[in-house]
């Protein structure tokens, strides 16, 4: 088993909010991050995922529990002693510097030899697609070029653990794109631990060996990017990651792995689970939308009415109104054009799916 | 907002809204200026007048050994000053600049507020407490340090002028700086620790450079007063103890020699701007964000 | 700029608010001594003046001992009449050269912001010497400049001296306050009063008055406070407040100077936070 390189062991996080009251940033955090992993941490904005970063840097101490890091009990060491390094939101490039001095100042603080900077300086800015740069100022850069300055900054140090707090978010959606297939191939040449704050969900499934998805201060759930959407373990992973549809009822039969539920509307429909389930738990029936399949007849687990089509070229989405009144959404990959019109609003359609694609939770 | 006036009416407006300054400063500012500057060509006359005959005898006096003692004793004291104000006062701007926002604006009000109160109301309330028999000495008394019958006499001397124009000009150098450290972006002081800085390195290398802004328009604000001054030294110092500012006063007093007296104020004025220029060089060079 | 949840205490851009985030030993001795600094330095800020006016109400001549609190040496200075033509001088120079520099600062700081023009950079420098010069040499160039036109030296040159001054500094305080106008208010009432005249008195100027206002009280204390430039410019009989308290001073240490110095503290001290104070206001609104 690959060694933990961060641990968090109980920890909490409290601030002292703007009324007054305590707001509780992390709420109880286990966290286990192995060496050499791409690692994000996923949440919306507020969820604490920074907080975390943060906690890991050395800018914040927990109010509660340990942070460890390389089998170190971190307490109170500031950043500077810590063998982390932070790529910022915003770049924070020291604008009094020309791009070598800001590469070469973690070398400096270090007291490497000045000859011994020198080339790594130039092999660093190489590696981040940036030569001959050394004499810029970050004002005269564009906001990818800060951004590459300030990934060698922080990597010429070869720290154990490099922190990114959401490095992407300033740069246009193509350039955003470009750096994220840049960023996962930079990782896996250097093999160093990247821990990675993003509220994309996208850019997580797209760079991660594991996602941890947060809200509102508690760690959710923490998995590989196909546990994650294949397996949510709560409503909120399930809603927050792609889309999902939520079929509410109760637990009317249980037999080993196959589960029966019963809708609010009194159709029954099968379905699995990943944790234990008792006969008469209200719970949430999850169905991705393109797991669900329309037939036009009456063959269908689920009747309902076609609300909306939505033509977006490479799928048909249909937007299906239940006798409950509730919608779903359902994707149709278009791979034969004759599928494109399929459907219209107003037609009954049957919807069904795979027990197994129809995921029980209970939070 | 600002543009060029197009109509008649505007030009008409334009002219209207800015000669009555035009006229007060040119009459009562810049042709006095002038005159000072031509005056200090001028001679003395036998009975204190002025003799309309040009001359360089007011610099050339000005270069003997008793007057620059007077200039270099004036710039070592404000250079002191501008010192002493910069190694108390920036650190009072920093511990400002890091209190909340809620609560910044009132301190700073606070360290504002003695600055606006009259000046020679001010410096007398130094000294009130540094006279012989003042509170200083009480409290030297009390604490046995010092001698009743044998009291130290700290008024009158070069240390008190120094003491007055700290006291008097060191918001000059408070404001500025805290302008600067208020616009700091605490991300790169965070990203210098994250690079292995300690703290104070992370203070070296990152906020005094980028602070460096304030710190010269601090300087400024500091030093010109104090280099000319004339009250402080008048009431705080002694006769040993004269500057620039006295100097000057004494022609238009006592020595009734004009155009002496205009040509010292030339010489004022003239390092005052050469040293002006002098520090606004320093500042575009570096780029470094501050007071913007 | 709202900080979102996440970031509470945490702040992106500025050194301020040192959230206690980190709450090791050290950095906690650090910030009491660092606040123990600033106590102190407010403490010899205002202690001078603290003493100042607490020995002013000292029954004793000598401040070297407290015999009893007496309003006696205020009351002596209400019976001065020297004191009292002072005071009347202060106030004939100090509200006219306040009122005139007030309306001529205003109207160039206008014609600043609201226009572009080929000497403007020379004007600008022009209105910027007066704040940076000494006051020595500002009071020798008046003297010899009144000397050589002959004019007498008075109240009148006195009032001179302090427009010349002032001007500026109202320039300056009435600048900051229009430029943070909306300018699309005016553009506005242009468009609906159609003459510029009309939309300057109806909308630009109400939303001027507090900077006017402020930069009024400014010139008003700094005018009041004026020594240097004063003792050079008046002459017998126009002696002012400062200039008389200055001779005082010079002539020793009594509690009557502490008692008029102490009256001049509370004008300053009033009428200073009334000046910040509207300027905060109007730029609120």
């Amino acid at each position: 088993m690959p060694s933990s390189i961060v641990e968090f062991r109980d920890v909490s996080k409290r601030f002292a909010g703007p009324d007054g009251e305590d707001v509780l940033a992390v709420n109880n955090m286990q966290l286990n991050i192995a060496e050499g992993v791409f690692f994000s941490i996923l949440g919306p904005s507020g969820c604490g995922k920074t907080t975390t970063l943060r906690m890991i840097g050395g800018f914040e101490s927990p109010t509660e529990g340990d942070v460890v890091i390389d089998g170190k009990l971190q307490g109170e060491t500031p950043p500077n002693n810590r063998p982390v390094n932070t790529v910022f939101q915003n770049y924070a490039l020291f604008p009094h510097m020309n791009v070598f001095d800001n590469v070469a100042f973690g070398l400096q603080m270090k007291k490497v030899a000045k000859d011994g900077i020198e080339p790594r300086v130039h092999e660093m800015l190489e590696m981040v697609k940036l030569p001959g740069m050394e004499n810029r100022k970050p004002k005269q850069l564009s906001g990818g070029q800060q951004q590459r300055v300030a990934l060698a900054r922080a990597l010429i140090n070869l720290p154990k653990v490099l922190l990114l707090d959401e490095p992407l978010g300033a740069l246009d959606p193509k350039l955003r794109k470009g750096m994220q297939f840049e960023l996962k191939e930079l990782q896996d040449r250097v093999g160093i631990t990247f821990v990675y704050v993003t509220h994309d969900q996208e850019e997580a499934l797209v760079m991660s060996d594991l996602i941890a998805v947060m809200n509102k201060g508690v760690l959710l759930q923490v998995g590989s990017p196909e546990e994650i959407y294949e397996h949510p373990r709560t409503r909120f992973v399930a809603d927050f990651i792609g889309e999902t549809n939520f079929l509410e009822g109760t637990i009317a039969e249980v037999s080993g792995k196959e589960i029966v539920v019963s809708l609010n509307d009194q159709t029954s429909v099968k379905a699995t689970s990943d944790t234990s389930v008792k006969k008469g738990q209200a719970v949430s029936v999850a169905i991705r939308p393109e797991k669900m399949r329309m037939d036009g007849g009456d063959n269908g687990t689920v009747k309902g009415l076609v609300e909306e089509t939505v033509y977006l070229g490479t799928e048909m989405r249909y937007i299906v109104l239940l006798p409950d009144e509730t919608s779903v959404m359902v994707r149709e990959q278009l791979i034969t054009p004759e599928r494109r019109r399929s459907y219209q609003a107003g037609d009954e359609v049957g919807l069904n799916w795979d027990p197994e694609h129809a995921l029980v939770l209970t939070e | 907002m600002a543009s060029k006036p197009r109509t008649k009416r505007e030009r008409f407006t334009l002219g209207v809204l800015i000669s009555p300054t035009l006229f007060w400063l040119s009459l009562f500012f810049i042709i006095p200026l002038f005159i000072i500057f031509v005056y200090s060509f001028l001679d003395r006359g036998t009975y204190g007048g002025i003799e309309w005959t040009f001359q360089f005898d007011n610099f050339v006096r000005f270069v003997d050994p008793l007057y620059l003692r007077i200039f270099g004793r004036s710039l070592m004291i404000a250079g002191v000053t501008t010192a002493l104000c910069f190694v108390f006062g920036y650190p009072m701007a920093y511990w400002i600049a890091t209190r909340s926002p809620r609560t910044r604006n009132a301190f700073m009000l606070l360290v504002m507020l003695p600055f606006f109160t009259n000046f020679v109301v001010r410096t007398y309330a130094l000294r009130f407490i540094l006279f012989r028999e003042g509170v200083l000495n009480q409290v030297l008394f009390a604490l046995g340090l010092a001698n009743p019958e044998d009291p130290p006499s700290i008024l009158f001397s070069q240390e008190a002028v120094v003491l007055g124009l700290v006291y008097a000009w060191i918001v000059g150098m408070v404001l500025p700086c805290y302008a600067s450290l208020v616009g700091l972006d605490r991300s790169l002081v965070e990203a210098a620790q994250d690079l292995y800085a300690n703290r104070a390195r992370a203070f070296l290398r990152v906020t005094l450079p980028l602070t460096k802004a304030g710190i010269v328009a601090g300087t400024i604000l500091v030093f010109i007063p104090s280099f000319g001054a004339f009250v402080t030294p008048d009431l705080l110092g002694g006769s040993k103890s004269d500057m620039i500012g006295n100097l000057i006063v004494q022609q238009f007093g006592m020595a009734s020699d004009w155009p002496f007296g205009a040509a010292i104020s030339a010489v004022l004025l003239v390092t005052m701007v050469i040293g002006t220029i002098f520090y606004f060089r320093s500042l575009r060079t570096d780029q470094a964000p501050g007071l913007g | 700029m709202a900080t979102p949840l996440t970031d509470v205490g945490q702040t992106k851009t500025g050194l301020s608010y040192q959230s206690p985030t980190r709450h090791g030993l050290v950095a906690r001795v650090t910030g009491i001594l660092f606040s123990g600094y600033a106590l102190l330095f407010y403490f010899f800020l205002y202690a001078p003046i603290f003493l100042l006016v607490l020995f002013s109400f000292n029954e004793s001549r000598f401040p070297t001992n407290w015999t009893g609190f007496s309003l006696d040496w205020y009351v002596k200075l209400f019976g001065n009449y020297a004191m009292g033509q002072a005071l009347k001088n202060s106030m004939i120079v100090t509200i006219t050269s306040t009122a005139i520099a007030t309306v001529i600062g205003t109207m160039v700081a206008v014609a600043m912001e609201r226009f572009g023009f080929r000497a403007k950079t020379a004007v600008e420098g022009t209105l910027f010497m007066p704040i940076i010069i000494p006051d020595i040499a500002m009071a020798i160039m008046l003297l010899v400049f009144f000397a050589l036109i002959g004019m007498q030296l008075g109240l009148g040159t006195i009032i001179i001296a302090h427009v010349a001054f002032n001007i500026s500094f109202v320039a300056i305080i009435v600048r900051a306050r229009m430029a943070s106008i909306n300018p699309d208010l005016a553009e506005a009432a242009r468009d609906l009063y159609a003459n510029e005249w009309r939309e300057f008195w109806r909308v630009t100027f109400p939303q001027l008055l507090p900077g006017i206002l402020a930069g009024a009280i400014f010139a008003f204390v700094l005018s009041i406070d004026d020594y240097v430039i004063t003792f050079f410019v008046s002459g017998p009989g126009s002696t002012t407040l400062p200039v008389r308290i200055y001779g005082m001073v010079r002539r020793g240490i009594t509690p009557e100077t502490n008692a008029v110095s102490s009256l001049m503290l509370l004008v300053s001290l009033v009428l200073v936070p009334l000046t910040l104070w509207l300027q905060r206001k109007g730029e609120r609104s």
